[in-house]
């Protein structure tokens, strides 16, 4: 991937097939094996749901999507909102141990987004939400440096 | 997404194909709500065919086996694989209700 892609999308549940499809491209155009590519197409639902939520409670609103491969061949991916300040890794993590009776609905997106991906990161920008998800380089190509 | 229902011994075994994601949750809560309605109480979800779940699927189930649980039955799960094996285990869906590689299986276990 010679420089960044990007997608812009309206926040809402209806731009879901639209950037599933944009990131599974960057992640084979990286040589990432179709399981992964589930899994960070999970992440980025669980994302974009979070957003289209909470992000924008005075009305409509767009988000973008960069991705960005690395020097050692990871994927840095971007989901950026213009909406209010909403870190979810402040989130307090679901109770996954506890019973059918104690279990209560919520949470357990942005913990699948932590469990799954290697690594997530918040930050407040510029009047932005910026969540970062990186995917390590598929096992075959870690050792290959820049330009292989 | 898809569903279809058949009954084995008495037993109500829903096979569920595709994807449960946050666009096709609804879908899926409609389907739950009918068997709720049809006054079921024990329900077997085949899930060899299930390719993606996301937490809103998980959501939508979390509801049909609370509500399943109100009238002492509840859900139990064959064939779960891939992507959907994992987010289960992830999210402590396994232990909750029970997943079997088979439907003979889980039948044997209710």
């Amino acid at each position: 991937m010679e420089r960044d892609r990007r997608l812009r999308a309206p926040a809402s549940l209806s731009s879901l097939g639209d950037l599933s499809a944009f990131v599974a491209s960057c992640l084979e155009e990286g040589g990432h094996e179709p399981r992964r590519v589930g899994e960070v197409g999970l992440c980025v639902e669980e994302a974009l749901v979070n957003i289209a939520s909470y992000a924008y409670p005075e009305g409509p609103g767009e988000v973008t999507v960069t991705c960005r491969e690395t020097a050692e061949g990871d994927l840095v991916i971007e989901i950026e909102d213009e909406g209010i300040p909403f870190d979810v890794l402040a989130r307090e993590d679901p109770d996954v141990r506890a019973g059918l009776d104690e279990r209560q609905p919520g949470g357990l997106g942005i913990y699948l987004i932590k469990r799954l991906m290697d690594v997530v990161a918040y930050r407040r920008e510029g009047g932005r939400n910026i969540l970062t998800l990186v995917v390590k380089a598929p096992p075959g190509r870690r050792s290959a440096g820049p330009g292989s | 997404m898809e569903i279809e229902k058949r009954k084995e011994g008495g037993v109500l075994i829903a096979s569920v194909r595709g994807r449960i994601d946050a666009v096709t949750a609804p879908d899926f809560d409609q389907a739950a709500a009918e068997i709720v309605a049809a006054g079921e109480k024990t329900l077997i979800l085949e899930t060899g065919g299930l390719e993606y779940i996301s937490s809103a699927g998980l959501r939508s189930i979390l509801a049909l086996a609370k509500a399943l649980k109100a009238r002492e039955g509840r859900v139990v799960f064959a064939g779960l694989t891939g992507g959907p094996k994992n987010v289960f285990k992830i999210s402590g869906f396994e232990t909750i209700f029970g997943a079997y590689d088979t439907v003979e299986e889980a039948l044997k276990n209710l």
